[in-house]
């Protein structure tokens, strides 16, 4: 625990690193594309557009809590998605990242949990990009921006905290077992269908069913997710007691990822 | 006291099969015993208690094959990988010269790389700006420093990544045969700069397969082997026993060889024989049949014909692509039974220095008296270059008479030619040069030194100048030459 806790204190060295390697990440990511970094923007934009087609038009699921407007499930649907879509490739990349870069773990002398650390918070940084795309479109269909916006950034603090905590396992467990990175693929598909993102948690099915509401809740990201939809979409105070519990749940999940990191570290140079 | 002290480090490389990799990661899920369960299925011993120390100010210099663990050892002193066993001291700021631009994202620019770079090698961003110009000016990159990294040769690359390492301000260097991929015009440079910090007194160790370097520059040499020290101490004495080793090792490696080829050529002549005796039982089942009168051609060769050819053309290429180098004809009225190659000592050896002297030594036998007779031999190169060559008749020995077995001896003082691999022809002859046994290209033995001069042979040469010229002469006599 001790020695963990330095390694944090290591970490916080790092910060320098850790903010060229994310400036260098977002930079080499648009390099040699001619919209640049307005890809940040549009991407997100068109998913976005997607969605309200099929969702506002076509399928039309309807749920009291979400209101008749087609515009308005497509809204609930994105305030869902943008925040997993930083969290399912802030996972595929960490499972990637320490043998793209075997070179630095190999070659040189490079703290690795920088990695994780790195690929994490270069996908925060695009989820922030994507936001005000967000909050821009609850204007446009009509909703009205709360007070409860404000507690937006807790909500991010527990997930990247639970994202990082999963990325730093999942990088330091495929270095070992190159099968999770397929396996992954497809936990991750079935863990966005079991979370309240294309449906709410209100929805009749669930109401009624008390096993897939507590199956529901033991998902730590369920309660990361309905963050986001009741500061954004809902615009009411979020459950805070159980995102608190989250929160602790997240803690966890970091020091048990990075302690099997660490305790893995040492094979890295020669397994990656 | 002591920049670097090593203590008795042993590394055990792991290696994981795959089945075993799935059996732990089931018994991982299973049982949950994680690190218990990630247990190697094979060891390989990369360095075995290995101790030395290095003073403040040495440049110390690690020789040794490839695979005896150098890298390994450099890298455990670096702190990228960590000792099995043993420890590692080390006082000062560390930058290792591995792999040069190990880091660079070929996306960016070099500006932007020089950047990361130097923070991942523990540089401010201050302290890089500071640095930078004197950077790029190094790596000769001003004109491209702002396009990405991706565009650069790779030389440049590697100058950039040289130069940033070295820009680092370490008190300890390690260096690891980074300089192998440098151009005529950078490696200098890198030694330069190298030198330079040997004058400010900084600790270097120095890991390099060029010993004429490794004995010019450093201090003190560690000698590992498999993974074990064999000797530390001076440059000269440390190298020349290498040297030694390597030349023991390379004679083995010849002599397999020898015995390789020998084999084959045995072979050869088995299956040439079978082959003839074949021919012969055809010949006489030709006669027979033709003497029977029957039309044998008709019922009975376009079979066997045809294999007959088809079969041997393709042995025959076969035969051709291992004798286009390696030849021997005549009818061998004088045969030469055996070559063998000694030094002037008589010890029978493959492995050459250019101060050796050479013995080649036929053992002939002349099947019936013969009068008209010439020895003669041929040197040449790896590029089919002929070096020298000479026979009795040129140097106008007059041949009388020769009958059963002897010996003919042909005695080289010394041999003067530069490192290389060299082919030998040995060949009698009549003096007009009907071929009694000649020997293309069957022997071949190496020169190997310290030197490292150039062309064909190495004529023997002093160097003068007036006074006037200040030209200093090597630190360290180069190997007994």
């Amino acid at each position: 625990m001790l020695r963990i806790i330095d390694n944090l204190k290591n970490l916080y060295r790092y910060r320098v690193l850790i903010h060229s390697l994310v400036v260098r990440e977002l930079k080499a990511r648009y390099r040699g594309t001619i919209l640049g970094f307005l890809w940040s923007f549009f991407n997100p934009l068109l998913l976005m557009i997607v969605y309200t087609i099929v969702f506002g038009f076509i399928i039309k699921p309807r749920d009291p809590s979400i209101g008749s407007s087609p515009w308005h499930y497509a809204l609930f649907l994105f305030s869902g998605v943008l925040p997993w879509t930083w969290f399912s490739s802030s996972s595929l990349e960490s499972a990637n990242v320490l043998m793209i870069h075997g070179n630095l773990i190999k070659k040189i002398l490079f703290p690795a949990e920088v990695l994780p650390v790195v690929v994490v918070t270069s996908n925060f940084i695009h989820f922030i990009f994507g936001l005000p795309i967000l909050l821009l479109f609850v204007l446009i269909f009509g909703k009205s921006l709360t007070i409860y916006l404000l507690f937006l950034p807790l909500v991010m603090l527990v997930q990247y905290v639970f994202t990082l905590g999963f990325g730093l396992l999942i990088s330091a467990l495929t270095v070992h077992f190159r099968d999770i990175k397929d396996i992954l693929a497809n936990v991750l598909t079935f863990w966005f269908f079991a979370t309240p993102i294309v449906y709410p948690m209100t929805f009749e099915t669930i109401a009624k069913s008390k096993a897939l509401r507590l199956f529901l809740n033991f998902n730590p990201m369920t309660h990361i997710m309905q963050g986001y939809q009741y500061s954004v979409f809902y615009g009411r105070l979020l459950p805070w007691k159980r995102l608190s519990v989250t929160l602790i749940v997240a803690i966890i999940l970091f020091f048990i990822g990075y302690y099997i990191f660490d305790r893995l570290r040492d094979s890295f140079p020669e397994e990656v | 006291m002591y920049a670097i002290e090593v203590e008795n480090v042993t590394r055990i490389y792991q290696k994981y099969s795959a089945r075993h990799r799935f059996q732990t990661f089931k018994s991982a899920l299973l049982k949950g015993d994680l690190f218990r369960a990630l247990k190697p299925d094979e060891l390989v011993t990369a360095l075995d208690g290995v101790s030395f120390k290095v003073r403040k100010g040495e440049t110390f210099g690690i020789i040794g094959e490839n695979g005896s663990g150098k890298s390994t050892l450099l890298k455990i002193i670096a702190g990228i990988t960590k000792p099995t066993s043993g420890s590692v001291k080390t006082d000062g700021k560390i930058s290792a010269l591995i792999e040069l631009g190990a880091g660079f994202h070929p996306e960016i620019s070099g500006r932007e790389n020089i950047f990361i770079n130097g923070i991942m090698l523990g540089l401010s961003r201050k302290e890089i700006q500071e640095k930078f110009d004197e950077i790029v000016r190094f790596a000769e990159l001003e004109d491209f420093i702002d396009a990405p990294v991706k565009t650069y040769s790779s030389g440049m690359y590697m100058r950039l990544g040289f130069s940033i390492a070295i820009n680092v301000n370490p008190d300890i260097l390690l260096v690891d045969e980074v300089l192998a991929v440098g151009d005529a015009a950078f490696v200098p440079k890198c030694l330069d700069r190298i030198d330079d910090f040997r004058r400010r007194k900084k600790t270097i160790l120095f890991v390099s397969h060029d010993l004429a370097t490794v004995k010019k520059i450093c201090d003190r040499v560690a000698w590992l082997k498999a993974g074990r020290v064999m000797t530390i101490g001076d440059p000269s004495r440390v190298v020349d026993a290498y040297l030694q080793d390597v030349v023991e090792r390379q004679e083995r490696e010849f002599e397999r060889r020898q015995e390789e080829l020998r084999k084959q050529e045995e072979l050869r002549r088995s299956i040439e024989l079978r082959r003839r005796e074949e021919l012969k039982l055809k010949e006489e089942k030709r006669r027979e049949a033709e003497l029977r009168g029957e039309t044998f051609e008709a019922s009975e060769t376009g079979f066997p014909e045809a294999r007959g050819q088809e079969a041997e053309p393709a042995k025959e290429a076969e035969a051709r692509g291992e004798e286009r180098r390696q030849q021997r004809w005549g009818k061998r009225e004088i045969e030469i039974i055996r070559v063998t190659l000694r030094n002037l000592q008589g010890q029978a050896k493959h492995v050459f220095s250019p101060e050796e002297g050479l013995i080649i030594e036929m053992d002939v036998h002349a099947y019936s008296r013969i009068e008209d007779f010439v020895f003669g031999i041929g040197i040449f190169n790896s590029q089919g270059i002929y070096v020298y060559g000479t026979n009795t008749h040129l140097e106008d020995y007059t041949p009388i008479s020769i009958e059963g077995e002897g010996k003919v001896i042909c005695r080289i003082e010394k041999l003067n030619l530069i490192n290389g691999t060299y082919y030998l022809d040995v060949a009698t002859h009549k003096r007009d040069g009907y071929p009694y046994d000649y020997h293309r290209n069957l022997y071949t033995f190496l020169v190997t030194s310290t030197h490292r001069d150039e062309g064909i042979t190495r004529l023997p040469h002093t160097w003068e100048t007036t006074p006037n010229i200040k030209l200093k002469p090597p630190e360290r006599k180069l190997i007994s030459g």
